[in-house]
């Protein structure tokens, strides 16, 4: 690796990666808390069809997900043109469009181990803590989540890495925009289709590093309980 | 039976590798994609046995491919930049390089929606707000739109607009779904989207818009992958290309 590759790296593509990573997981755990709770808890007549659906994008290839939110959100769906005309504003080709790509696919993730969390917990407690006089939200915060928080947390971290890694959605929502909607993933893409293989392989090599950090915390931090 | 179901599994394995010596693997420039496909059914029909397998991507794209080694045999540029890349790489047959169609460079708006353009410094104006163009590493037409721009004085200024796409095709797609307020592609990819997008203005100022073809020099099918580069520049294979709207070199 020369000083030269060094000295132009440029920290955007890694910057905006961990930016897209960090919202989409926030939105993903907030989604996929909210949901695992609902289909553990609260099942209602057709809840399971619609858990996969929302565990759909585990299994289809990200350049569906990309294309669903093109028709969707574009300019020429209803609900783009409409945002479009009131706002003035488009998530065609902006950083956002990255993040709600990335939030869609990390979903599951969370959804997934969250909903098995809630269902392993004894119920016994939480009616404990009832006839102590708390409320119900207050049962689900102080009792609940507490209970169920390693299964959320790993699933969370599994989010964080997928978000990461996201590339087909992104691509096809975000565009590869450099400054401006160009993740580390992306920057990858662009430099092996351009031949700066060692551009690539710094990229590649600061991904690796980032990812398994995360991997080594997840299992640290779930064999320490 | 038992002879019958052998002879069967042994034709199985077989069937394929036979087809396989009979085949040529072409990679063309995005912008070549529907004459291509044409003109590789008309060489099958004439050359009974002989399969075209087309690969199809921006000319900088094919170039990486065939340089990490993809085994292909005849390669078709939208730029002559490209093919000289590739001709520094030691990958072609320098003997066989000829040019064989030649395009113009336009801009495009979207039919529904489109900004008003009568001219390049137009897209300076507000209500241009995007613009897709050819990654300019990878993808000829962004290089040709970066001379034209440049000719004309604008490119800096509109720098800020730009979308950057993976070939000229990804160009076409984002000005018909109206997700950008103009692109610059190839006359032809203009006419094949005819119902979506509008030529407003053919641009100057670039280098002139020709394919190169060549056979690789690794091809292990010469014989065949030299049949093709000669039916390019035949009359019956340019009659094809004229048909798709691609002029004479």
């Amino acid at each position: 690796m020369t000083n030269a590759l060094l000295d132009s790296f440029d920290a955007f593509p890694l910057i905006l990666s961990l930016k897209v990573a960090a919202l989409a997981t926030v939105l993903a755990l907030v989604a996929g808390v909210g949901l695992g709770w609902l289909f553990a808890r609260k099942p209602f007549p057709g809840s399971s069809m619609a858990e996969a659906v929302f565990m759909l994008p585990l299994v289809l290839p990200p350049t569906v997900i990309g294309y669903a939110i093109l028709l969707a959100a574009g300019r020429r769906s209803p609900l783009g043109r409409w945002i479009y005309e009131h706002f003035d504003y488009t998530i065609i080709f902006s950083w956002h469009g990255a993040v709600v790509a990335s939030a869609i696919v990390a979903l599951p993730l969370v959804l997934k181990s969250a909903s098995a969390a809630f269902g392993g917990i004894d119920r016994t407690l939480e009616a404990a803590a009832s006839t102590l006089g708390q409320s119900r939200w207050s049962v689900f915060v102080r009792v609940t989540l507490p209970l169920a928080w390693p299964g959320i947390l790993a699933g969370t971290l599994l989010a964080f890495a997928r978000a990461m890694g996201e590339f087909g959605a992104s691509l096809m929502v975000a565009g590869s925009i450099p400054q401006r909607t160009q993740t580390l993933s992306m920057a990858i893409y662009d430099a092996t289709q351009a031949g700066q293989d060692d551009l690539a392989l710094l990229l590649v090599l600061i991904t690796s590093a980032i990812s398994i950090a995360i991997l080594v915390a997840c299992n640290r931090y779930l064999s320490l309980r | 039976m038992s002879r019958i179901r052998h002879a069967a599994l042994l034709l199985a394995f077989a069937l394929p590798f036979q087809a396989c010596a009979q085949e040529i693997t072409v990679s063309a420039a995005a912008s070549l994609t529907n004459a291509f496909k044409d003109l590789g059914k008309q060489f099958e029909q004439r050359h009974p046995g002989t399969t075209v397998r087309l690969n199809f991507a921006a000319s900088g794209t094919l170039l990486q491919q065939m340089s990490q080694g993809a085994p292909v045999d005849v390669f078709a540029s939208a730029d002559q930049a490209t093919m000289d890349k590739a001709v520094a790489q030691k990958l072609i047959d320098v003997p066989t390089r000829r040019d064989f169609a030649a395009n113009s460079l336009v801009l495009v708006t979207p039919v529904q929606g489109g900004p008003a353009i009568a001219s390049l410094q137009d897209l300076a104006g507000a209500p241009v707000k995007r613009i897709a163009i050819g990654k300019l590493a990878t993808v000829p037409v962004g290089n040709y739109t970066r001379q034209a721009l440049d000719s004309a004085g604008l490119w800096t200024s509109l720098e800020p607009k730009f979308i950057h796409a993976d070939s000229v095709r990804q160009v076409l797609d984002y000005v018909s779904r109206g997700e950008v307020d103009a692109g610059f592609v190839y006359r032809t990819d203009a006419a094949i989207m005819q119902d979506k997008v509008r030529i407003t203005l053919t641009a100057g100022g670039h280098t002139p818009v020709t394919y190169p073809v060549a056979v690789l020099s690794g091809s292990k099918h010469q014989a065949q992958a030299k049949a093709f580069v000669d039916f390019l520049v035949s009359a019956p294979g340019q009659q094809v290309l004229d048909r798709y709207g691609f002029g004479k070199p």
